[in-house]
């Protein structure tokens, strides 16, 4: 994984609670089976105002207008934000790989869904909780300045605008350390084989029922 | 020093190592795979040039994309073949088991786990999905993963996790009669919330918890996700054992008696200490319909849609074309769905059979179908009858798999279409673009299906 960079992007506010999975990257596009090419359909069904197939070109499509990211002051957005319990539902992996497709780097709720909170870390995204006071003060600045942008510096864990103004915010060393070092988390675990064994070895002891198939 | 719950029983007896800066590495005793979730996996174990940690950890089924009639057709979208072929390739080459399209125990994974004695009690079970929580009914730690965290426990055995927090929900008292499983757990999700869970491990507990089956069981820890919980719990007893036992690949003689005698240790001590207690009367609970396009926007059937004055629900109520104060029961519906891994188990069709038992669906539906979790259950149903109920009803009677639930395959709703369905999601397009979704459980869905809108089936005479 490529090593989490400091970066100033466009911020584009999506004002709404418990975005799931499944608008994040409808089911249609699941039956890919590969790991790019999900931008084009992030959001599908609120982007794009007829239904989207898979293998579709997108680039006719006709685009919702309504909708934040088809709004030109939101084109190149690399920062999303929204409100709580971004992420829910589906585990589907599908919708940071969308995210990301698309040129999101950085998204900042209020909270996540556990799932989608840990599959980001795999793709480079960098997950943000603010509070709901200093999202609703963003999505207010975001939507009164056009072309608001924000530096996102994960060392020192820093969101500026370009007025100066500095938001710090929480996010555990570990997974601070992965998103920088961009770590290769199986090589990582492979690096405890022996351990691995001998813990196997005495659990399938213990418990000689677990391993017949 | 305070007793351990059952989370941290678990937790402990799978714990490999605790890594330095925080985290842990644990081990996982079975790994289930179905074809959306696990391509991406086998492909990046092949660039990697990583082999499996030990093979006979894993089993899959398709089950998303597959057909639920014509199956002698194949299946007909490219997309969904190639997916389906994809993960019969992979399993191939990797000697992985599967319960391939064309097997009579193929079925919804989480689903045929349990049925065929593949997830036992005391296990760590992963699947990238996140209805995994649904075999934590068997007193097994089982959670929902990514694509990566699956190539991860393909290559490793081992998953690189933070202990969540213990949550106890206690369901005192007796569900009333005709309450079904389903009621309960989206009357905790309207309580806590679809957040309400997040970060926690919840256990389910109570006279009420333990007087249900393990279908009923496994109904609330499927749907603990829908609370944000990446894993529910409930404790091994009687029931648990006796629906184990003499499962295909469950422990037998010695074995078994081994594999029980610590089974019946894994519950909560008696002194352990919870991060959270919710304690809910299981005697106020009535049967339960969504309205909106989260599963938190719930009320019972003898209720209306809620007013707020902030205009918080308006979005969810301009999706599902409905509006505050509109009573459930003035709810007219086009579609039926009975199925999912949430409600496809035979219990669930037993249900809904009694209710529809001498009737005819009304002509208002379009499409009332049946869609039992896996051959085993359906073969079950036909041999007690369920299917012949069903079909002189007006209901089609299908093929096992995820069908509806999230419309992979070709059952799906058209835009506006209204549909009762005994699924876990809500979201906005889950069941078809434009689709609009109410969960509900088996008895309840079945009656609406006869009346053509909602009606509290615990209630006499709801038929006339």
């Amino acid at each position: 994984m490529e090593k989490f960079q400091t970066f100033t992007g466009i911020v584009a506010p999506l004002d709404r609670a418990n975005i799931d999975t499944d608008a994040i990257i409808p089911k249609q596009f699941l039956k890919s089976i590969h790991r790019t090419g999900f931008g084009p359909n992030l959001f599908d069904e609120w982007r794009y105002l007829d239904h989207g197939e898979p293998g579709q070109d997108c680039t006719n499509r006709p685009l919702n207008q309504n909708f934040v990211l088809n709004q030109d002051r939101y084109k190149n957005s690399s920062v999303l934000l929204t409100r709580e319990n971004f992420g829910c539902g589906s585990s589907r992996e599908h919708a940071p790989w969308a995210l990301a497709d698309y040129g999101f780097k950085a998204i900042i709720s209020e909270s996540f869904a556990d799932i989608f909170y840990n599959n980001c870390f795999k793709n480079g995204i960098l997950p943000i909780t603010l509070s709901t006071e200093k999202i609703q003060h963003l999505i207010e600045k975001t939507e009164s300045n056009i072309g608001f942008s924000l530096k996102v510096d994960l060392e020192n864990q820093t969101l500026t605008d370009s007025f100066g103004n500095m938001t710090f915010f929480e996010i555990e060393s570990f997974r601070k350390d992965a998103l920088l070092n961009g770590l290769e988390e199986i090589g990582l675990t492979l690096s405890h084989a022996e351990e691995i064994k001998i813990f196997e070895t005495s659990h399938l002891q213990k418990h000689p029922w677990l391993f017949r198939t | 020093m305070s007793g351990k719950t059952l989370y941290d029983k678990l937790w402990d007896s799978h714990l490999v190592r605790e890594n330095e800066e925080g985290t842990s590495l644990l081990y996982i005793d079975r790994q289930l795979i179905h074809e959306v979730t696990s391509p991406q996996a086998f492909e990046g174990m092949r660039l990697a040039n990583r082999s499996l940690w030990r093979t006979e950890a894993n089993v899959a089924v398709p089950d998303h994309n597959i057909p639920t009639k014509d199956r002698d057709k194949g299946i007909e979208d490219p997309f969904s073949k190639l997916q389906v072929d994809t993960l019969d390739e992979n399993c191939d080459s990797f000697q992985i088991k599967e319960f391939k399209m064309s097997d009579p125990n193929q079925g919804i994974v989480h689903v045929i786990g349990p049925e065929q004695g593949l997830t036992l009690p005391g296990m760590t079970i992963v699947c990238g999905d996140s209805h995994t929580s649904t075999h934590g009914a068997l007193g097994a730690l089982a959670f929902g993963i990514g694509t990566s965290e699956v190539e991860h426990v393909l290559s490793t055995q081992c998953l690189i996790q933070q202990k969540s927090k213990n949550m106890l929900i206690k369901m005192n008292g007796e569900l009333k009669q005709g309450i079904t499983a389903k009621d309960l757990i989206l009357f905790i999700i309207g309580k806590i919330g679809t957040a309400g869970g997040t970060g926690y491990a919840i256990e389910f507990g109570g006279d009420a918890i333990k007087a249900l089956s393990m279908e009923g069981r496994m109904t609330v820890c499927n749907m603990t996700i829908e609370a944000g919980a990446r894993a529910g719990l409930i404790a091994v007893d009687q029931t648990t054992l006796d629906y184990v036992n003499g499962k295909p690949f469950a422990p037998k003689g010695e074995l078994w008696d081994q594999a029980s005698e610590y089974w019946k240790t894994l519950q909560s001590d008696q002194d352990a200490v919870f991060d959270k207690t919710i304690e809910i009367d299981a005697g106020d609970i009535n049967p339960m319909v969504t309205w909106g396009t989260s599963p938190e926007m719930v009320t019972d059937v003898d209720g209306m849609i809620p007013f707020t004055t902030n205009g918080k629900f308006q979005p969810a109520l301009d999706y599902m074309g409905l509006a505050q104060g509109t009573a459930i029961k003035n709810i007219d519906l086009d579609k039926i769905f009975i199925g999912s891994c949430t409600n496809s188990r035979i219990e669930d069709l037993r249900e809904a059979a009694k209710v529809v038992d001498g009737k005819k669906v009304s002509d208002s539906i379009k499409l009332a179908m049946v869609v039992p979790g896996s051959g085993p259950v359906k073969a079950q149903a036909e041999q007690e009858g369920l299917d012949k109920i069903f079909l002189d009803a007006g209901f089609e009677w299908r093929e096992p798999g995820c069908s509806m639930c999230l419309a992979m395959n070709a059952d799906r709703l058209e835009s506006g279409e209204r549909c009762a369905s005994t699924s876990n999601r809500n979201f906005e397009g889950r069941q078809g673009q434009g689709g609009r979704t109410h969960l509900v459980s088996p008895a309840m869905a079945a009656a609406a299906a006869i009346k053509g809108h909602f009606v509290n089936v615990t209630t006499v005479g709801w038929e006339n």
